[in-house]
């Protein structure tokens, strides 16, 4: 039987849950469900991704953006936070900041930020040219390396918060002491902090990872309608082309993928670090 | 782990930062083999010095002399001194032995020698079972052992302990204070500790430095400081003292006597102050006695219980007295001359040589 109190509990999130059904849910097993039945019901959609050459160029594309902008990211992101953890807490708060702001800038904006700058006649090439670095302008932007300029660019703080947090759980004494038994700057950071800050590592590549599997706005804008990925793809199938049971057929492969990220990573690090649940 | 001692001088250590002084003009000498602390309240500078002496602040001025030789300059990594810091900072991902392997992987040990002295650095320490633990599934007082292992095992020249027993209850405190006592017996090394706790450095040391505000006030081995304070703070830290305060009134060959009200005090003295000057004596509440009816004593004070209370070995007696506010004194329980009581009328006596003349450094 359950207690008077629990239907307390249990009516106050009622709401929620019936709203995150109605508009989550729902939709998601209704994709789900016409992957299977347009235009004929069966498998006919999933064996695409072994027979279709399209669908799979697309997904190692997605695949291939996706690694490259978590690498470069966490890579970014790590001495970003390596500095900011070590930093004294006033000027914390300024980079922190500097961090932040970005976010708060809509990825619209910055996505044509980024063509003004790396088109021919952008800044970048202007730059170059008028050093005489390069003859003719570079092709950085409209392809893959735009992409991933953008996308890191959108990646980099959410990288940061989660290695920050876990550097901030680093005793300093632990370098003090590290450093009066006789160690050096690199051997304290290999053997000690490096190690020390590995699960906010993990936890950042796979909140990154999960992210850029999904971006839309920022590849259909940077990669000029070129370079296809997973998101701009689906969209492609359903909104111009209304072939349903492919663009569902992906979008479930899509939520399948991130599930299966989410089970592997699940095992080697703390979920709630991701998540920013309370506590390590 | 032969004996190696090693000497340590401080000369006119100084560190500002900006205006504010944590350390003021100290000068020190620890000899080798010898055990020393560095005593005082919080924001004593006493920590400051010790990490003056391991290298991690740069004084303002001043040096550090390890046997004569000026090591000022040395970065941290590079003096070969042990330390155990607060909280011991164990690296957590690492398993107890690997903690104490580390400073000799550092320096590049084969591996055959390397665990050798490992187990021989847990074999000191008591923890040879224990290797294979990770620290967080040690106790307090075991994480506090491998500290020590850790900062012994390559056998440094000197071994800084900050607050080594400050995290530990009272009775795990007492018991890792005659280990290390004893641990230090063993291997002979120079010891230099920093706490705010006064038993544990009269329990630990040959010799204790006490400090305040930044200054070196006194040093000396415990039983010296204990029984010959130079000033009020002094007497005050180290155990508890009552201070009579008063006009000097006679000198004489060796010592003098100070008035208050009607109340006239001798004290025993090698120094003897110009009379008519005001004097500050500091008396140990277990150096005086309750007189019985008759009894005579070189000093006595008549008072009368203001409060009591029982402490287990002896009753602890705060005695109103007209001239000198209330006195505190101890009493052994057992053979107590009197049933304590509030308001009881009592008579004080002491010796001459029970009261010392002591600057007044105290507001």
């Amino acid at each position: 039987m359950m207690r008077r109190q629990d239907v307390g509990w249990w009516l106050l999130i009622l709401p929620a849950f019936l709203l995150m059904t109605a508009f989550y849910v729902a939709p998601i097993a209704q994709v789900l469900a016409i992957s299977f039945t347009e235009p004929t019901p069966g498998l006919g959609n999933y064996e695409r991704l072994f027979t279709n050459e399209s669908v799979q160029r697309v997904i190692i594309t997605t695949l291939r953006i996706c690694v490259i902008t978590t690498t470069i990211s966490l890579l970014l992101g790590y001495v970003l936070s390596y500095r900011i953890a070590l930093a004294s807490p006033a000027a914390q708060r300024w980079w922190i900041l500097a961090v932040l702001v970005p976010l708060w800038i809509s990825v619209l904006v910055r996505a044509f930020a980024w063509v003004t700058l790396l088109r021919r006649q952008g800044l970048v090439n202007e730059t170059l040219m008028s050093t005489g670095l390069i003859t003719e302008p570079l092709q950085l932007v409209w392809n893959e390396f735009g992409i991933v300029v953008g996308m890191v660019h959108y990646m980099v703080p959410y990288a940061v918060l989660p290695m920050l947090a876990s550097m901030r759980e680093i005793d300093p004494r632990l370098l003090a002491a590290a450093r009066g038994l006789g160690a050096g700057r690199i051997t304290i950071f290999a053997k000690i902090f490096l190690p020390l800050s590995l699960p906010g590592l993990l936890a950042a590549g796979v909140l990154v990872f999960i992210f850029t599997l999904g971006f839309y706005i920022t590849p259909a804008l940077l990669g000029g309608g070129k370079t296809l990925m997973v998101a701009e793809w689906i969209g492609l199938q359903i909104l111009d082309l209304l072939r349903w049971g492919l663009g569902t057929m992906m979008a479930t492969v899509l939520v399948v993928a991130i599930l299966v990220t989410l089970a592997i990573f699940s095992r080697l690090v703390d979920m709630k670090r991701v998540f920013g649940g309370g506590g390590a | 782990m032969s004996a190696a001692g090693h000497s340590l001088a401080l000369r006119g250590l100084s560190k500002r930062y900006g205006s504010f002084t944590a350390v003021a003009d100290v000068s020190l000498d620890v000899g080798q083999g010898e055990f020393l602390t560095l005593l005082g309240p919080s924001g004593s500078g006493k920590t400051t010095i010790l990490m003056c002496i391991a290298g991690f602040v740069a004084p303002s001025e001043g040096a550090i002399l390890l046997d004569g030789q000026d090591i000022t300059p040395l970065p941290p990594e590079r003096r070969d001194f042990g330390m155990v810091f607060q909280g011991y900072a164990l690296f957590p991902h690492m398993t107890v032995a690997e903690n104490v392997a580390f400073p000799l992987r550092v320096r590049k040990m084969g591996t055959a020698e390397r665990e050798a002295k490992v187990r021989a650095a847990l074999d000191l320490v008591q923890l040879s079972a224990f290797g294979e633990r990770l620290p967080r599934q040690l106790s307090g007082g075991q994480q506090q052992r491998v500290a020590l292992a850790r900062a012994l095992v390559f056998e440094p020249a000197l071994l800084l302990l900050d607050e080594p027993l400050s995290a530990l209850d009272k009775k795990l405190r007492a018991e890792l204070q005659d280990e290390l006592k004893a641990l230090h017996r063993r291997i002979g090394r120079t010891f230099v500790n920093v706490t705010h706790d006064q038993e544990e450095a009269l329990s630990l040391s040959d010799r204790v430095a006490i400090l305040n505000h930044g200054k070196l006030i006194q040093q000396g081995a415990p039983a010296e400081l204990y029984e010959a304070p130079r000033t009020r703070f002094v007497a005050d830290f180290l155990g508890k003292s009552n201070f009579l305060a008063g006009t000097v009134q006679e000198v004489f060959a060796g010592g003098f006597a100070i008035g208050a009200g009607a109340t006239r005090v001798v004290t025993a003295s090698a120094e003897l102050p110009p009379l008519g000057s005001q004097a500050l004596l500091s008396l140990r509440p277990e150096k005086m006695a309750l007189l019985a009816e008759g009894e005579t004593a070189e000093n006595t004070v008549t008072g009368s219980i203001a409060s009591w209370s029982y402490l287990g070995a002896g009753y602890a007696l705060n005695v109103a007295t007209p001239d000198f506010g209330t006195l505190r004194i101890t009493l052994p329980s057992w053979n107590a001359p009197i049933a304590p009581r509030e308001g009881l009328p009592v008579r004080l006596g002491w010796s001459a040589t029970a009261s010392v003349p002591v600057l007044d450094d105290e507001p």
